[in-house]
């Protein structure tokens, strides 16, 4: 027997980070290192020379949602006001691994969004359009041109929801989460950024409406500024502030299977039956799966939704049939009512908060570091944050990303 | 029996797996390092498998498989792999099945501790499931040569068994994995029916089944891992996990090896070098890392003529030209020719379903095993799980844990005598917590073989800086492949424990995640596929529309008639007939897939108030009604008209999509907001069946078959809802119209639903049509689509219906966001119609609405809007298309282009009624 | 999958539920009397709690009805089930 040796991924760097002990003050205070947090960190240093900054994670770096998700990379959402960010992190993440000098197996294999009914074809087309309007890279395919791309998909016109189409956006694509973390822990912490990992920030120390820092489990830390990028955990901490946020905490499962040889080249989305898939690096399917129907911080998920989940899968992609499920895991997700982020400034002085980004937010990590990194050395929205401030809710500016495409991760 | 491996036909006995086939067959180099290349072999004898995985081809064929969990059967065909799966291309024409049980005590696990578990609850009366993986029950006692209650143990076992399937409550599955503990004591086990049958598998039998298993009590009794140590050289061919070795001599009668090195760091290994030696195997030298070791041991293995190395180790091994071991280094400096080296580091208690359960564990020194800690359900362990180790202490802590669990779920307990041991060594001396011997070539010094991970990348991690054992993991990769860290996960923590200085209990393990064992993507998926994926909708009259010639489109579940072609008809040209029909003659749809409500109470029209923008309470009986509804805010959920048919009666009706959402927001404001008011709502839509009759000349067709009616624009007028006999069946009509044609709604109960429309078919030319020209007869006259037209970020005055929104009534839902910054603004996104400026081209549904020239190819183009929905219009003779513009209402006249995939169509703002605005047409 | 307990069935599987969000979040009495801050509260904002939180659920495949639960958000233990209208017991 003769067996094919399957090629090494390439290495990580010989040195990442080291860890650090908290300083009395900072100039600023990252909460939370997910890839929001890190690359925020970052950006705060290599765009606005700001390198007194300290990254607190209460558990391991990047051990939150950005170890958990589908990797799913892509602009192509509806509106303008998103479209702007996701595409300003699509063109960050195009020149990532050379920034941050360090490989993150950023790969534009392209995102398939399929569509299902004639609704889906109406705002897939809706949706391509306006992509191409704002100058993101986006195709409308006829289901023979799907299958082209993603050669075991079903295409056949007599299953239950047939493929009568799909969104293409060629440059989207996957990464892996845990490199893209680390890089930008590695070049963040090589420009002097403290990395504090089992910290956890039990409150806020405000004077009057300022924050002046944090409480933590190792002792009070001051800062002259505290950005929030808790994810999930973002509304627990402002509630000690008394300041409400529009979040509700879900959890978000996805899976993977057993390595397989290559079957899908491409990541195929499809939202109107919950499958999201690629074949990662490794070869492993990986599929994220629906969100809890109940708010939750159990980092687990509910066995119904892997259940239903499988179902439609295999309708798609016959082939699937015999794969297995080897790991499920869940991940605490922060939706916000229109299911587009909250990010800016807080009616606390000193507090920024960039939340809400719910199951889509890996995507954004560049392009949110480098927004919400500016929109804190300046003290003013970043003008692509601007749409996404915490006022919308009030005066009724929603960006709402599921009432029309539907697709969030 | 027969099989095939590679293509090449081997021998195999009952009761093999394809692995001990293969060991029997002398076949050791089967598989390889998925990076490295490096020639690799069995491991172990069970779940620990690492290195040999399948391809399955007989049978339903299977991916990717542990050579050691595959039951040998006369016609097996496998392919070895190195490390990745081959998906089969043919379809899978197996059967999966669900199955629900509902228990007082689930025990888990078939050895020892879970036989007298399953006994003390069983005996109680107490409901009991015993689920164990393997084909037989016993765990580890298969391979053991005790004396049990006199017995010996195969007998002991078939006692047990015996003893379990009298009691009529307590129910024994084998082959079936428990492999999900989820919240509220809900687990979920695979079971196995008819993989080992080969081609003697009953077709009616579903090959895989689900359980879904709701537990009063779990106990616990899953035994432990054995695990390895890591030293130079440790993946060649012939090295195995020691009680795998004895497993294949003892329980599989096939030998593992002539001649043996036994290296260990605990009495297990010891105990493992007696039962190689008993089995005939040459045992050459027995290296133990710590320096005492239990006596009982050390004398058993003197007896028979070998002594135990103490402080000794593995320093490397040799190969032969094929890969497979030839001789052991040790640390005293010998090189031991073997072709077995049997390696045992100790136990890792199973605790991945404790674990997920979201039980805590912590590291036992005593037992050298990461054991559990509190449950946080109500979970009961026992046995080798809890780091127990001599055979008697295990049968009594099941017998312990059974009776504790059935006490838990309420039952009077009397505990079962636990049965006397003979023959057992005593565990002596304690285990030492050893996991690498330390090599100056750290790169052959695996920890995780699957994924060809060693010592170096342990070092390189722990050099780049990380300390997490999940970072380890992470950039190692360590604990990722098939076996989620079974044979490595622990042993890593190990590695790095002995790296950094750090202790076992300070770097804890991963988070164990479901499932324990893979389960199949069809599985998961059972019975829910192809027609039964999502059941389908199909009116009372579907058949008729089958037979003559219908397209359906999806809506919702509902299957509906799209357009009616005829033969050689275009999907155009139907449509263009059907709307010709309904505009110059009489058509007919059926338009039972709209959600009906049948609401009743005094309260009715005060409910109906508070939910649609318009008021409904002053509504006169037997006149009907349209509505919009919207949610708290403000945005636009649904429409659809409302007829009252008595003082206290009325019935409401939904858009198709949406029946059951809005009957549940009717019941959720009652129950919740408003229980006093008196209303009660049923779901008819079932229930009745509708069939519009449209068209100048739908009148003439109702008096012909509803001779009794008075049909008269006086006697029958617009909006108002009559009882009368059509075709002889009774039935309720309403005049609306959603085409703006003279119109009317005939509902019957849906027994006679075919029967009414077969009669009105029958009436005269009548036109039958479908969706698509509902949809186009519906946008010439502006009326929007909930869902097309609107996305959930359009109010009813950005539809041009502010007419609908009472100014009068204090509140509705939604009313109170009306006044919002935003939503209050006049230049929002709204309705409004378009036509092209040429008079021929239709634009894209989905089409962006741009300033008319802009340059395309300089991104960004600021869009103005979008185009909803789009058509040729027969009664205007040019396309037109509906579309909701920025500011739209004060934009009429105005071009703009509409952009469909880079293609620009000049377009002209208008009216969105651009067909009969004055509504004359509505009387006929 | 949670076994939830409908005060008028009994426990059942979480399958056979809607979930309805934060409990005791009434429809403001007169709305227009609310400011646009307080109206974003009612419509938007919720408590998101780590810990004990009373929630709404309705018996979909059941008797249809809605009531209130009192469950953990992180453990997920269920500490109370009682119908709409009630007050939150003194539970957890
Ligand atoms: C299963 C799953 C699949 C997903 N798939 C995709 C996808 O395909 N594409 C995509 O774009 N997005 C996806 N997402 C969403 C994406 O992961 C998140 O939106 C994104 O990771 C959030 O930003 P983050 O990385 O900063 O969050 P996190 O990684 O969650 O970072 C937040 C950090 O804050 C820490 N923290 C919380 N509270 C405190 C405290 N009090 N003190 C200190 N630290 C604290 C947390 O421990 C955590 O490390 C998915 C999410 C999940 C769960
Ligand atoms: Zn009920």
């Amino acid at each position: 027997m003769t067996w094919q040796l399957t090629p090494r991924l390439p290495a990580q760097p010989d040195f990442l980070w080291a860890e650090a002990e908290p300083k009395a003050s900072y100039d600023v205070i990252i909460v939370g290192a997910g890839g929001h947090g890190l690359a925020t960190a970052y950006y705060l240093a290599k765009n606005h020379g700001i390198t007194n900054v300290a990254v607190l994670e209460r558990g391991w770096l990047a051990g939150g949602n950005m170890a958990r998700n589908t990797t799913i990379i892509r602009s192509n959402y509806l509106w303008d006001e998103s479209a702007g960010i996701y595409e300003h992190a699509l063109k960050l993440w195009e020149g990532l691994e050379a920034d941050l000098d360090c490989e993150v197996a950023f790969s534009q294999r392209g995102v398939l969004n399929l569509a299902h009914s004639l609704g889906d074809v109406r705002e897939g087309r809706r949706r391509v359009n306006a992509n191409q309007l704002n100058g993101v890279d986006a195709e409308w395919l006829t289901p023979e041109d799907v299958q082209k791309i993603a050669p075991i998909l079903n295409i056949s016109t007599d299953v239950r929801y047939p493929v009568l189409g799909a969104t293409f956006q060629p440059r989207a694509g996957i990464a892996k989460h845990d490199w893209v973390a680390w890089g930008y822990a590695r070049a963040a912490h090589a420009m002097g950024v403290d990395l504090i990992q089992g910290c956890e920030v039990t409150g806020v120390l405000r004077e009057g409406d300022r924050v002046v820092g944090v409480d933590t489990v190792s002792g009070p830390i001051r800062a002259g500024r505290v950005a929030l990028a808790a994810a999930g955990h973002s509304s627990v901490i402002t509630a000690s502030l008394g300041l409400r946020l529009p979040l509700q905490s879900f959890p978000l499962q996805a899976l993977v299977s057993e390595l397989l040889e290559q079957v899908l080249d491409t990541v195929v989305m499809s939202n109107a039956v919950h499958v999201y898939v690629s074949q990662a690096h490794k070869g492993e399917l990986v599929m994220g799966a629906g969100i809890d129907g109940y708010v939750g911080y159990g980092q687990r998920g509910s066995f119904p939704v892997i259940e239903h989940q499988m179902a439609a899968a295999i309708e798609l992609f016959p082939i699937f049939a015999r794969a297995h499920v080897l790991r499920t895991w869940g991940g605490i997700v922060d939706v916000s009512p229109d299911a587009s982020p909250i990010v800016g400034l807080t009616p606390f002085e000193g507090l920024y908060v960039n939340c809400g980004w719910g199951t889509g937010g890996f995507k954004a990590t560049p392009g949110i570091g480098w927004v919400f990194a500016d929109t804190i050395a300046n003290d003013r929205p970043h003008p692509l944050a601007q749409p996404f401030a915490l006022a919308r809710f009030a005066d009724g500016a929603l960006i709402d990303e599921h009432g029309a495409a539907a697709v969030a991760h | 029996m027969r099989i095939t491996v590679d293509g090449v036909q081997l021998a195999a006995r009952p009761g093999d797996t394809l692995a001990s086939a293969l060991l029997r067959a002398g076949r050791r180099v089967l598989s390889q390092g998925i990076y490295t290349g490096r020639p690799r072999g069995l491991v172990s004898a069970g779940v620990e498998e690492s290195n040999v995985f399948v391809q399955v081809l007989s049978g339903s064929g299977e991916p990717m498989v542990r050579a050691t969990e595959i039951e040998a059967y006369d016609g097996l065909r496998v392919r070895t792999l190195a490390g990745k799966g081959l998906l089969p291309d043919e379809p899978d024409e197996a059967r999966y099945d669900k199955t629900f049980a509902h228990t007082d005590v689930l025990v888990v696990g078939g050895g020892p501790a879970g036989l007298m578990a399953a006994l003390a609850a069983g005996e109680s009366g107490a409901r009991v499931l015993l689920i164990d993986d393997q084909p037989r029950l016993g765990g580890r006692l298969l391979a053991s040569r005790a004396i049990v209650d006199g017995l010996a143990v195969h007998d002991w076992v078939s006692s047990m068994r015996d003893r379990l399937q009298a009691l009529p409550e307590v129910t024994v599955t084998s082959r079936t994995a428990v492999v999900g503990y989820y919240d509220h004591n809900y687990l979920v086990a695979v079971e196995r029916r008819t993989d080992h049958l080969g081609s003697a598998a009953p077709a009616t039998m579903a090959r895989h089944r689900l359980w879904n298993i709701r537990a009063g009590q779990v106990v616990l009794a899953t035994g432990a891992h054995e695990r390895s140590i890591a030293f130079a050289d440790n993946d060649r061919p012939g090295i195995m996990l020691a009680h795998s070795a004895t497993a294949y001599a003892w329980r599989y009668g096939c030998r593992p090896g002539r001649r043996a090195v036994v290296f260990g760091a605990h009495d297990g290994a010891l105990a493992a070098a007696v039962e190689l030696a008993d089995a005939g195997v040459e045992v050459a030298a027995v290296l133990d890392v710590r320096d005492v070791v239990g006596a009982d041991f050390a004398a058993a293995l003197a007896r028979r003529g070998i002594s135990v190395q103490t402080g000794a180790t593995v320093s490397g091994t040799l190969a032969d030209d094929d890969g497979v071991l030839r001789a052991v280094l040790t640390s005293a400096g010998e090189t031991v020719a073997a072709d077995l080296l049997a390696v045992s580091g100790g136990w890792n208690p199973a605790v991945e379903l404790f674990s997920q359960s979201g039980g805590r564990t912590f590291w036992s020194e005593a037992a050298a095993g990461f054991v559990p800690d509190t449950a946080a359900q109500p979970t009961h362990c026992a046995g080798v799980l809890t780091g127990a180790v001599s055979l008697a202490r295990v049968l009594s802590e099941g017998a312990g844990a059974g009776a504790e669990a059935a006490r838990a779920a309420g039952l009077d307990v009397t505990e079962p005598a636990t049965p006397s041991v003979e023959g057992e060594l005593r565990e002596e001396a304690a285990p030492a917590a050893y996991f690498c011997v330390d090599s100056a070539a750290e790169e052959t010094v695996f920890v995780d073989l699957q994924r060809d991970a060693t010592l170096h990348d342990i070092r390189r991690a722990v050099g780049a800086g990380l300390t997490s054992v999940e970072h380890i993991k992470r950039y190692t990769t360590i604990g990722t492949a098939a076996d989620q860290g079974r044979g490595s996960g622990v042993l890593a923590v190990g590695v790095l424990a002995q790296l950094s200085g750090r202790s076992m209990a300070e770097i804890g393990t991963t988070t164990y995640r479901p499932p324990y064992t893979p389960i199949s993507f069809a599985l998961l998926a059972g019975r829910d596929r192809g027609r039964l994926a999502d059941p389908e909708r199909v009116t009372a009259i579907h058949d008729w529309h089958v037979e003559h010639g219908a397209v359906f489109e999806d809506v919702g579940q509902w299957k509906r008639p799209w357009f009616f072609p005829r033969p050689a008809e275009s999907m155009d040209e139907a449509v263009r007939r059907e709307c010709a029909a309904a505009r110059t003659g009489v058509a007919m749809m059926d338009a039972s897939t709209l959600g009906t409500i049948e609401l009743q109470g005094a309260d009715v029209g005060l409910l109906l108030d508070r939910l649609y923008t318009n008021v409904f309470s002053s509504l006169k009986i037997g006149s009907v009604r349209y509505g919009v509804m919207c949610g708290p805010d403000g945005m636009v959920i649904d429409d659809g008209t409302t007829a009252r048919l008595a003082e206290d009666r009325w019935l409401m009706s939904t858009t198709t999509g949406n029946a059951a959402k809005i009957l549940e927001w009717l019941e959720e404001w009652l129950q919740t907001e408003w229980p006093d008011l008196d209303v009660r709502c049923t779901s008819v839509t079932d229930q009745w069946s509708t069939v519009v009759l449209v068209g100048p000349r739908s009148r003439d067709t109702l008096e012909e078959l509803a001779p009794e009616l008075d049909c008269s624009v006086e006697g029958f007028p617009f909006m108002t809802v009559r009882q009368a006999a059509v075709a002889g069946i009774p039935a309720r009509i309403m005049r609306v119209s959603f085409s703006g044609e003279l119109a009317y709604e005939i509902t019957v109960a849906s027994w006679y639903a075919l029967a009414v429309w077969e009669a009105v078919f029958a009436a005269g030319e009548i036109t039958p049509y479908g969706t698509e020209t509902m949809h186009v007869l519906r946008a010439e006259k502006g009326y929007p689509i909930v869902g097309q037209d609107t996305d959930g970020t359009v109010t009813p005055q950005d539809l041009g219906m502010g007419w609908i929104v009472s100014k009068k009534k204090p509140d509705f839902v939604g009313k109170r966001s009306f006044a919002r910054a935003d939503t209050s603004r006049s230049d929002r996104r709204q309705l409004v119609g378009v036509v092209p400026v040429d008079g021929r081209s239709r634009v894209a549904e989905g089409a962006q609405l741009v300033s008319h020239g802009a340059v395309l190819t300089q991104p960004p183009v600021a869009m103005h809007g979008h185009v909803t929905s789009s058509y040729h219009s027969v009664a205007l003779g040019t396309p037109f298309a509906l579309a909701l513009l920025d500011a739209g209402a004060s934009r009429h006249g105005e071009v703009l282009d509409a952009v469909d995939d880079g293609h620009a169509t000049a377009v002209q703002v208008v009216s969105p009624v651009p067909y009969d605005p004055d509504g004359v047409r509505r009387d006929g | 999958m949670l076994r939830i307990p409908c005060p008028w069935c009994g426990p059942r599987d979480e399958t056979e539920f809607c979930y309805g969000g934060q409990a005791h979040v009434p429809y403001p009495a007169d709305p227009s009397t609310v400011d646009d801050a307080d109206w974003a509260g009612y419509l938007f904002f919720r408590d998101n709690p780590k810990g004990w939180f009373a929630e709404r659920w309705m018996h979909r495949a059941g008797c249809q009805r809605w009531f209130n639960v009192v469950r953990h958000t992180v453990t997920y233990e269920i500490s109370a089930s009682y119908p709409p209208g009630t007050s939150r017991p003194d539970v957890a």
